[in-house]
């Protein structure tokens, strides 16, 4: 029997176009053996987390680049545990000053992954949190 | 939603990778078996092959060999004539610098004024505008979609009022003003216009740059709003008003910066740049507008990326290419309409969040190519970019950093100093012919607006971005303090914006729509509405609009009524 496939929802929450990095990203998670399903572009947190309960992923990556993340990534946290889906393993991408990374984490951000990281990087994360 | 992976990145052969046909002489074959060979039977080279960011591969060595059939006369000619390979000026920058143009825009209107007063003083020759995100997709300061975005990417405008506060004490009849708005361009150019009839200012002789640049947004920024069709309509009626009503005015700046930024290589930013600009061209035509009278108003706008000569060759490349398009293509009589004008920026995505002070020495470098290349104007990113909107701190060092590439390097006391550079000429040859094969391929598929709704250079990107991303993965391509030469640093101190702009944006809203006219506003957006269904142009209507204190979100809702609102079919 094979693996189950680890199930990876890429986001781009708010206005912000700048696709370049959760495309990139798409691509390297599923070079890697996971199922990965991209939002598009201009999703609100209600459509994040709708789409995360109806593909019931495992994963959902988060790519923000506006500034917006302090707004949208909390109105995220607090809709995916209404949704009871508390077990789903949330990680920020993008342009994210450091001075807001702990408040972030302590809302449920699983991890943040600054500017210059690896994609194996993320990769390795990915597998460590989630096993089947 | 996805769609499967496009398979291994190693089949996609891009077609700039073609064999140079190159004719080595006699003394050049003598010298790779009398010197080279023994030197690389000793020490071989650091690599199997060299590339450039592009992963455009470079020779060893560039001699006559490469330019065979190369023709100074024809090829190189002189600077201010055809085919402008060397400038479009006789004299370049011993005549005129480029215009030291610095994008900045924040939180509301009033700071950004003040930000603009401040590079004024400090030496500054343009002004240059940053848009925050809901003023790009055209809504308002207040729209629940503006949620955490209000002033953070640039400043918030949401009508003429706030349009009034940015631009206060400064003459617009003196200061050239850049505009980077693409969907909603122009209703924020009509409150510019409405600003400068204020002041007293003369739109015959009012100049600065519009960016307006729709087909560069499907492609690669994604700042959208209309599908192209109507978006189209919408860029053509600011050339046809601009031609009657601003003739120094810069309508659009076609931009490859966004393109590059996006991940394309060098040659595809050339490329769909030039051909987005030949779409323009083709529009205006079918308007029944005049090439040699609309077309001087075109600008074009370039990213400055760290591969040194590739950036280089990519601006002289597109000298050579505008001319021959305008020329052969669409038969332009006036010289004005063949001479590419260009404003260029550094590479954002070359900035690095670690060891940001490194990023001085980047964007040092990006801009002296830009100035090789023969720039009209320029604007150098500041060390703090990959971190937040730069503090005033970094953009006087960005500031500084041109005036002492102009003042001290002495790069501007002759034109075109590398003209007749075996490499540069190679390389611009090369990169021409890589563009015109894409240009041709986008001919083939029925012109960029086609190209773009089958996704082709969404999709060519795409695969570019992806590649590059696994070199450096690799280690292919090293970028310093990333994946090499990696030391720890504390932070930066950054620029905040906080939520009080937002607050203060939707206050001022609510006293903007409790003391202007409703009945007025009401008729002047009824009537937009009725001319978006027909085929007026659409300019006066919206000045108009903007006069009555008509909001962004609001003029860009009555035409969202008729024209609909697009959505991609997302690539990954």
């Amino acid at each position: 029997m094979p693996e189950k496939k680890i199930r990876v929802l890429i986001a781009k929450p708010g206005l912000d176009g700048h696709d370049r990095g959760a495309k990139v990203i798409a691509r390297a998670l599923r070079d890697a053996g996971m199922e990965v399903i991209y939002t598009g572009l201009r999703q609100t947190p209600e459509m994040i987390a709708s789409a995360a309960v109806q593909e019931d992923v495992d994963v959902i990556g988060l790519s923000i680049l506006s500034g917006a993340h302090n707004t949208l990534c909390p109105q995220l946290l607090t809709l995916l545990r209404e949704k009871g889906m508390d077990d789903v393993v949330v990680l920020l991408g993008g342009i994210i000053p450091e001075a807001d990374v702990a408040a972030l984490k302590t809302a449920g951000i699983a991890e943040i992954f600054l500017p210059g990281t690896s994609t194996q990087d993320i990769v390795d994360f990915i597998h460590k949190r989630v096993t089947h | 939603m996805s769609e499967p992976s496009k398979g291994s990145t190693s089949t996609v052969v891009p077609s700039e990778t073609k064999p140079v046909r190159r004719k080595p002489s006699a003394r050049e074959i003598a010298w790779e078996e009398k010197t080279l060979n023994p030197t690389l039977a000793k020490s071989p080279e650091r690599e199997a092959s060299f590339s450039t960011i592009s992963a455009y591969p470079i020779r060893r060595l560039y001699t006559p060999a490469d330019l065979p059939d190369w023709d100074a006369q024809r090829d190189l000619g002189y600077p201010g004539e055809p085919p402008y390979t060397r400038g479009i000026h006789a004299t370049m920058h011993r005549g005129r610098l480029w215009t030291m143009r610095q994008f900045a825009g924040f939180g509301t209107a009033e700071d950004t004024n003040q930000r603009f007063r401040y590079l004024l003083s400090q030496g500054q020759t343009g002004l240059s505008t940053a848009f925050d995100l809901p003023t790009l997709m055209g809504y308002d300061s207040d729209h629940p979609l503006s949620e955490g975005e209000v002033g953070k990417c640039g400043v918030a405008i949401s009508s003429l009022a706030d349009m009034e506060v940015l631009f206060d004490q400064i003459p617009l009849a003196d200061v050239t003003t850049s505009m980077t708005i693409n969907s909603p361009a122009a209703v924020i150019w009509a409150m510019y216009l409405a600003v400068a009839e204020k002041q007293g200012a003369d739109w015959k002789k009012i100049s600065g740059t519009l960016q307006n640049d729709i087909l560069k947004e499907y492609i690669a920024q994604k700042e959208y709003i209309y599908p192209p069709e109507p978006s189209m309509r919408l860029v053509i009626d600011t050339f046809e008003f601009g031609v009657k009503n601003t003739p120094k005015f810069n309508t659009i700046s076609i931009s490859g910066y966004h393109i590059r930024e996006a991940g394309s290589t060098a040659i595809q930013e050339l490329a769909f740049t030039l051909r987005d600009g030949m779409e323009y061209v083709e529009w205006g035509m079918r308007r029944g507008l005049d090439v040699d009278e609309f077309v001087p108003q075109l600008s074009f706008f370039f990213n400055a990326h760290s591969d040194f000569f590739e950036e280089i060759a990519k601006y002289r490349a597109a000298r050579r290419i505008w001319h021959k398009a305008m020329v052969e293509r669409y038969k332009s009589k006036n010289p004005r309409a063949w001479a590419l004008r260009f404003h260029t920026q550094t590479a954002g995505c070359s900035l690095t969040a670690q060891q940001p002070y490194n990023n001085v020495v980047r964007t040092a470098l990006q801009g002296l190519a830009a100035v090789l290349g023969g720039t009209q104007s320029l604007h150098t990113n500041s060390l703090d970019e990959a971190w937040a909107l730069p503090t005033e701190f970094a953009a006087t060092i960005a500031l500084r950093t041109q005036q002492i590439i102009a003042h001290e390097t002495g790069v501007t006391n002759t034109v075109d100093p590398l003209g007749g550079s075996y490499l540069v000429e190679t390389l611009t040859n090369e990169v021409e012919g890589g563009a015109w094969d894409y240009i041709n391929k986008i001919d083939a598929i029925g012109g960029m607006v086609a190209a773009i709704e089958r996704g082709y250079p969404q999709r060519e990107i795409a695969e570019a971005s992806y590649r590059y991303q696994v070199s450096v993965d690799k280690k292919e391509k090293i970028i310093v303090g990333v994946n090499d030469f990696v030391t720890k640093e504390k932070p930066l101190e950054i620029l905040q914006i906080d939520e009080t702009v937002a607050h203060r944006q939707a206050d001022r809203l609510r006293t903007l729509r409790a003391e202007r006219s409703g009945d007025e506003v009401n008729r002047r957006l009824a009537a937009l509405r009725k001319a978006t269904q027909g085929k007026d142009n659409l300019m006066p209507y919206i000045y108009n609009a903007v006069k009555s204190y008509a909001t962004l979100g609001e003029i860009c809702d009555a035409m969202r009524d008729t024209f609909g609102t697009y959505e991609e079919v997302a690539i990954t």
